[in-house]
């Protein structure tokens, strides 16, 4: 770990837009390259970015479109830089070609999902978060991601900060799976003096240049980087590879790629997992939510607590890795579980799995573009307490 | 009568291009009498005349056969997705405009999937030097009809003789806006390598196609012999013609090949324009 380069730190308080703030995430983190397509509803990401890539030193380039965004975006990353994207739902399903090539050379990156209504083009400027599993599954082949969810500006500066140390740390893209709501709404941001801000510094790879070996997994799984233009003379591949990063076309092989992948996430979950929970020791009902759905979560908690129901909620920080454990463990307790999203039922069924007929789970699709929305939560949590006894 | 001479054992010796050559994975996929081999030795060649710092060239490749070259020269080299060798490179170069980016792909990958990148890369004028091994077939999948397959052609996918013309490469990358483009075949190599040479001193979007045999795929089905019957064919049908307009370049089923330098000239690269908004906007 290192200090934050004070170059990238605008310390004080602000108020801007999730989007802006992510940015300033990013600028701390020691972010110095973006690569975009643009979509809405992520631009004024991509303006705060231009604005300050003067001053601290950043490249940003606008590509033709997504899919080029990701490999410039992977290739900027293996120059020493740290790099990210921001996009909506269409520029993250042409993305996902390139997380698999993330994924498999191992690249730490951010992906930045602005979510909106889908499927296709949907509502470009309202709020969906219907990507949370493409975001797990979007690409073909086995392999884990990193996800995380803010539901604040605030957040999105804190959490773009945690994408980037997450990244260097498990050498592997993370995404931050926001939403228009979410990024859109302006509130009071504070962002540290440098000093108090801890970067993940990438982890190099400082023996003989003749003998780096690109994937040479150690006792966590977590192989060392170098720079392209140091002299290691190394290759990577997309393709199924050994520790050298040749391709072999073997099952031994491709059973050692994907398990260190896999395992470099699973067995770290435990470090990497982060949700807030409040109000489920006594809770009949837990209400799991991520995002901006979480704040009309809170205001539907206060009211059914008012009206003298026991009811708790769970706030996914990162999505992925998902907490399975705690949500098994909340299952031997409470009664029901109640997961709105604004989607038809994503983080549910992962509830559901968790909750293996423990209690009675109910899916609830949000839609905040509708006045009534509170109340279809606060509803479910009755009809979810009702239909358990 | 002269005395024989007693044959001597050679020692082993080193390949004379071991030093940028990954030795310990030859040998390579390539079938005999492809060219693929020709312009790796080629580039290879170029390399060692130029006497740059190789610590600082960089070989990124799409998927296909000739994507397969990042993985045998020992220098930092990439092996990424399909069609996306040059936005990948794009990157890298931006990321570090001090290293010398080389592409080194085939016809499917950098003119099919690829070829929107292609045209945008050219049109930014992105300082990397493109080599693009035309084999008019997508040889690694086992020979599907392909943009630059010459009407009339057969192929696993036009059996009755490929009906849709195909790209003229060297036309697309002037239009687009390349700095340099250049056309070999595989049997060129002398003036293959002193145009990759070219090529890669050139700031700028370059480019040089060499057309190759696919001996294995295209020329069997077409009953064109062997590797090395496509090989005279192509030698004895190409007709250098520097300079020559690029809408003249197309090529028809088994007739002659202009090749030669087409172009050569001046635009400001990306990086160029790009540093001068920074210094401006500053100020």
């Amino acid at each position: 770990m290192l200090k934050a380069d004070s170059k990238g730190v605008l310390s004080g308080t602000y108020n801007l837009s999730g989007n802006e703030a992510c940015i300033e995430g990013a600028f701390v983190a020691g972010c110095r390259f973006l690569g975009v397509y643009p979509i809405v509803p992520s631009l004024e990401a991509v303006e705060r970015f231009l604005n300050r890539c003067r001053e601290t030193g950043a490249t940003f380039i606008q590509m033709e479109d997504e899919i080029a965004v990701l490999a410039a975006v992977l290739g900027a990353v293996w120059t020493g830089r740290k790099a990210m994207t921001v996009t909506s739902g269409p520029g993250f399903s042409l993305m996902m070609e390139n997380v698999g090539l993330g994924v498999m050379l191992e690249t730490p990156c951010v992906i930045v999902d602005v979510q909106r209504f889908g499927p296709s083009e949907g509502i470009p400027n309202r709020a969906g978060q219907g990507d949370i599993m493409q975001a797990r599954w979007g690409s073909h082949g086995d392999y884990e991601v990193i996800a995380l969810s803010p539901s604040s500006p605030q957040e999105m500066f804190d959490l773009t900060i945690k994408a980037f140390n997450l990244a260097e740390e498990y050498r592997t893209p993370v995404m931050i799976m926001t939403d228009e709501s979410v990024a859109h709404m302006k509130e009071e941001i504070t962002i540290p003096p440098a000093a108090d801000i801890k970067i993940r510094r990438r982890r190099y790879y400082k023996g003989p240049k003749n003998n780096y070996l690109p994937f040479k997994w150690d006792k966590n799984f977590i192989p060392r980087m170098v720079d392209i233009g140091k002299g290691y003379k190394f290759h990577v591949t997309g393709l199924t590879h050994n520790e050298r990063g040749y391709p072999v076309i073997n099952a031994e092989t491709q059973e050692l790629n994907v398990h260190s992948i896999l395992n470099k996430i699973r067995l770290n979950s435990d470090k990497i997992v982060e949700f807030e929970e409040k109000n489920t020791q006594d809770a009949d009902v837990v209400v799991v939510s991520y995002g901006i759905t979480s704040r009309d979560v809170s205001e539907a908690v206060e009211q059914a607590r008012k009206e003298g129901i026991k009811v708790g909620t769970l706030r996914l920080i990162t999505v992925w890795p998902f907490p399975e454990k705690r949500i098994a463990e909340l299952a031997k307790q409470v009664k029901a579980f109640v997961v709105p999203e604004i989607n038809y039922g994503q983080i549910y069924f992962e509830v559901e799995r968790c909750v293996r007929g423990e209690a009675n789970t109910l899916s609830v699709f949000h839609d905040r573009s509708r006045d009534n929305g509170i109340h279809n939560i606060l509803d479910a949590i009755k009809r979810a307490l009702k239909e358990s006894k | 009568m002269e005395a024989l001479e007693t044959i001597k054992v050679r020692e082993k010796e080193n390949h004379p291009m071991e030093p940028l050559l990954r030795m310990d994975r030859i040998p390579h996929i390539w079938c005999p009498g492809c060219g693929i081999g020709t312009t790796v030795t080629a580039f290879v060649s170029a390399l060692e005349k130029l006497e740059f710092d190789l610590d600082k060239v960089v070989v990124v490749s799409g998927i296909g056969c000739t994507g397969r070259v990042a993985g045998y020269i020992k220098l930092d080299s990439f092996h990424t997705t399909h069609g996306r060798a040059i936005p990948f490179a794009t990157g890298i170069k931006l990321g570090n405009p001090d290293l010398k980016v080389v592409v080194f792909s085939g016809d499917g990958d950098l003119v099919s999937i690829g070829g929107n990148h292609f045209i945008h890369a050219a049109r930014r004028n992105i300082d990397i030097t493109v080599i693009l091994v035309n084999n008019f077939i997508y040889a690694m999948t086992g020979g599907q009809v392909a943009p630059t397959t010459p009407v009339s052609a057969y192929t696993t996918t036009s059996p009755f003789g490929n009906f849709e013309p195909p790209s003229n490469i060297p036309q697309l990358a002037e239009a687009a806006g390349a700095v340099y483009v250049a056309r070999w075949t595989s049997l060129h190599i002398r003036r293959l390598t002193k145009s990759i040479a070219e090529a890669l001193q050139k700031p700028g979007f370059s480019v040089v196609e060499v057309i190759s045999p696919c001996a294995m795929y295209y020329s069997r089905i077409n009953r064109l012999g062997e590797g090395i019957d496509m090989m005279r064919f192509y030698h004895e049908n190409s007709i250098i013609k520097h300079g020559e307009p690029t809408e003249n370049l197309d090529i028809k089923y088994q007739k002659e090949i202009v090749v030669g330098k087409f172009v050569d000239r001046e635009r400001p690269t990306f990086i160029e324009s790009y540093n001068r908004w920074i210094g401006e906007t500053k100020s």
